[in-house]
């Protein structure tokens, strides 16, 4: 297998992008990434995108984007795995380029979600769960994340101090990012009081309906060097796994499985170990779920991901960093481009491009992006070169 | 000069508040009092339709215009909730005034922006000399579905304007208009309660329309918002007036009076109207009024009044738009609410 290198990077402001199509939003991106590669040309593309079906009513979506990007007759492929969508498109690409079926991929990400009303946003992202035994019930997400956080507290003594602190800290680290759809502070009082959405939940715990896409250009290490004038960052780790989708079926609703499972994956094949991880983009659709995620990939002990955020552990500054891009929670979550945003925001911060909230002497970062309340899972880990 | 001769409304006595809605829907009633500044809205009972409040409304401005009402050239009706989808209400109307047969009639509708639209027209009959008086009038009983969030703002009333070029009130110094093809919020034949595209009502389709009509005719006008001594905009909500009003540079002193929404709600074609009735009810001669209405789908019309000293004899012969809305009112539980408006019927 030949090692892997990303060398260019897109991303355009994210919020609700009522005057842009779905294709206007993809075209926008991917030019930005393939111009910031310096490349002349793509040989095959990846676009995760959850539910096109769903929020546009459009269907092969690959085929269409490669069209309007012009780059049609080369390979396009559109993957899903839920929110995790983005992440399974950039592991594929991987795998393309090291396997040697292709040199220069375009991995991409995008959702459209700003088309449907409130309430059909709401039943697409429900698909995710497991219609049989828990939509026909009548959960949606924040109902089943909120369950998450209400044993989290009961089991580990977890606050909704710490709960609003997740917000709180992403929001920060969100201000310095202006791509991002909610570029400002929030302080614990509006977390606490913000409008009820599933007990304990509130809207400020809850990552926003966005429209956005992401891309990034891999290639070939070796050709990386000859390629654009920017540093390329090196993939050295990929983690791909699954779990039960409905949550009620887990042995511990407070345990994400599948990104235990990921991440042992991409940090035995990366040779590094939780500890020498500089910063991490991980997945916080729910202030809940960015607590569960650090335990999970072991940066913290199993029950002290809300003290992590207590103690500024996570935050900008601190042992680990994590979301500088401002998190789903700040920057937005189009579903399907946030696997590839978490890439984006790796790449800059490894290539020390990342302004204001650069991670000092970043050299290795790890993106956790996951499907549904953790039914898929995929974790890759960058280094700088 | 053209303008407005008399002036009148009418405002259901019933109201509901957006608590007793919120109860029954389980939703969070601080977030639609605090967010949107709303607090109850009225309601008209089984008897009460557009028409009905179109002649109440009507009857108000005869009597402050105190003309003869044959003599009235043209009735328009502005409404989204005229009771019969083939047949007039301007008819109805114009037969109960007294106007009846010499007159042109005609129903408009563009959502919340009917209303205005009569007034516009029959500016335009006056000044060229077609009829010496026109009447337009914007009234609604409007429909939120059971749950959504128009239904804590879908309200009833109506507001009816006579133009002339004697006996004005208020002169029209100058009119302008903003449309653009934006769906923002919609009802097909056959539907019973409208959509909206949510969040979407608001940037792209309010905001972006009053503003540009606000702007188009104070560039048109060469006035700032300093200039006007009152400010009417279309009022979906007690906090967009406030907002859209804050963004053109007007204070709250030149919106209060003609902010009605809090504890009126949304009377569609009626809204703007009847802000522009509760101001010259408070205002003097001289004063110079700044109407901008709003309708989805989506445009805006703008004008401007420069307030006469006629207004001292007619401001009290008919009911005050504000105490309406705020006396002799008869609270009305959820259920009384649901059987009036036909959201539950009776088993025959």
């Amino acid at each position: 297998m030949r090692d892997v290198a990303v060398i260019g990077v897109g991303m355009a402001k994210w919020g609700e992008l009522w005057d842009k199509a779905l294709r206007d939003v993809f075209v926008e991106t991917a030019l930005l990434a393939i111009d910031d590669a310096g490349v002349d040309h793509i040989d095959s593309m990846y676009v995760g995108c959850m539910s096109s079906g769903l929020f546009v009513g459009q269907e092969h979506l690959a085929s269409l984007l490669a069209d309007y990007l012009g780059i049609a007759p080369v390979p396009a492929a559109r993957v899903e795995t839920a929110c995790a969508s983005g992440g399974l498109a950039f592991r594929q690409g991987w795998m393309e380029v090291a396997l040697g079926q292709s040199d220069i991929v375009l991995v991409s990400g995008i959702e459209k979600m700003t088309d449907v009303t409130g309430d059909g946003a709401t039943y697409a992202l429900g698909t995710a769960a497991d219609q049989e035994y828990e939509g026909y019930h009548g959960i949606t997400f924040p109902g089943l994340y909120a369950m998450m956080a209400r044993r989290h507290m009961h089991d580990y003594g977890t606050t909704r101090e710490q709960l609003a602190q997740v917000a709180v800290k992403n929001h920060r680290h969100g201000a310095m990012n202006p791509l991002a759809q909610f570029p400002f502070e929030v302080t614990i009082d509006q977390v606490k009081s913000s409008v009820m959405i599933a007990d304990p939940l509130r809207i400020l715990d809850c990552s926003p309906i966005t429209d956005g896409a992401a891309a990034v250009v891999i290639c070939p290490l070796d050709r990386a060097k000859t390629l654009g004038d920017k540093p390329p960052v090196k993939m050295v780790g990929s983690g791909h796994a699954t779990d039960t989708i409905a949550l009620h079926a887990r042995p511990d609703i407070t345990w994400l499985s599948a990104t235990e499972r990921a991440a042992e994956a991409a940090y035995k094949m990366a040779g590094v170990k939780p500890d020498q991880i500089d910063l991490a983009e991980v997945h916080d659709c729910f202030t809940i779920a960015e607590i569960c995620v650090t335990e999970a990939l072991g940066f913290v002990d199993r029950g002290k991901g809300g003290q992590a955020v207590e103690s500024g552990f996570t935050a900008l500054g601190g042992t680990i960093p994590v979301n500088t891009s401002g998190g789903l929670k700040s920057k937005g979550h189009p579903v399907g481009a946030t696997g590839v945003a978490q890439i984006v925001e790796l790449t800059k911060q490894l290539r020390g491009d990342a302004g204001d909230r650069q991670v000092e002497g970043a050299r290795v970062g790890l993106a956790q992006n996951m499907g549904g309340s953790g039914g898929s899972t995929l974790v890759h880990i960058l280094e700088a070169t | 000069m053209v303008g407005i001769v008399g002036y009148g409304t009418y405002i259901p006595r019933h109201r509901i508040k957006v608590e007793a809605i919120a109860k029954v829907w389980g939703a969070d009633a601080p977030s639609y009092e605090r967010g949107l500044l709303l607090k109850e809205k009225s309601v008209p009972t089984p008897d009460q339709d557009t028409i009905t409040m179109s002649v109440e409304a009507a009857k108000n401005a005869l009597r402050r215009a105190q003309i003869d009402p044959s003599e009235i050239g043209a009735v328009y009706v502005g409404s989204e909730s005229h009771p019969y989808a083939v047949k007039p209400s301007g008819t109805v109307l114009a037969e109960a005034i007294g106007a009846t047969p010499e007159v042109h009639c005609a129903d408009f509708e563009f959502a919340c922006k009917a209303g205005t639209e009569g007034m516009f027209v029959c500016i335009g009959l006056v000044q060229a000399g077609l009829i010496r008086y026109g009447l337009g009038v914007g009234a609604d009983t409007s429909q939120g579905a059971p749950g959504d969030a128009l239904e804590y703002s879908a309200a009833a009333g109506a507001a009816a304007f006579i133009f002339g070029d004697d006996k004005v009130v208020a002169e029209v110094e100058e009119t302008y208009a903003y449309m653009t093809d934006t769906p923002d919020f919609w009802r097909r034949e056959h539907q019973f309660y409208p959509e909206h595209g949510g969040r979407f009502t608001g940037e792209p389709a309010y905001f972006k329309h009053i503003m540009g009509a606000a702007r188009g005719i104070m560039a048109k006008a060469n006035a700032t918002a300093a200039d006007f001594t009152y400010v009417i905009f279309h009022q979906p909500n007690g906090k967009f007036p406030q907002r859209v009003g804050k963004m053109l540079g007007f204070t709250k002193t030149q919106i209060e009076p003609g902010w009605l929404s809090p504890t009126l709600g949304n009377t569609y074609s009626g809204s703007s109207p009847m802000g522009l009735a509760s101001t010259l009810d408070i205002a003097k001669a001289g004063d110079r009024i700044l109407l901008v209405s709003y309708g989805s789908g989506a445009g805006s019309d703008a004008f401007i009044f420069r307030v006469t000293e006629r207004i001292d004899e007619v401001r009290d012969v008919a009911p005050r738009t504000r105490d309406q809305l705020d006396n002799n009112k008869v609270y009305i539980d959820y259920g009384t609410y649901a059987k009036f408006r036909g959201k539950i019927r009776k088993a025959t």
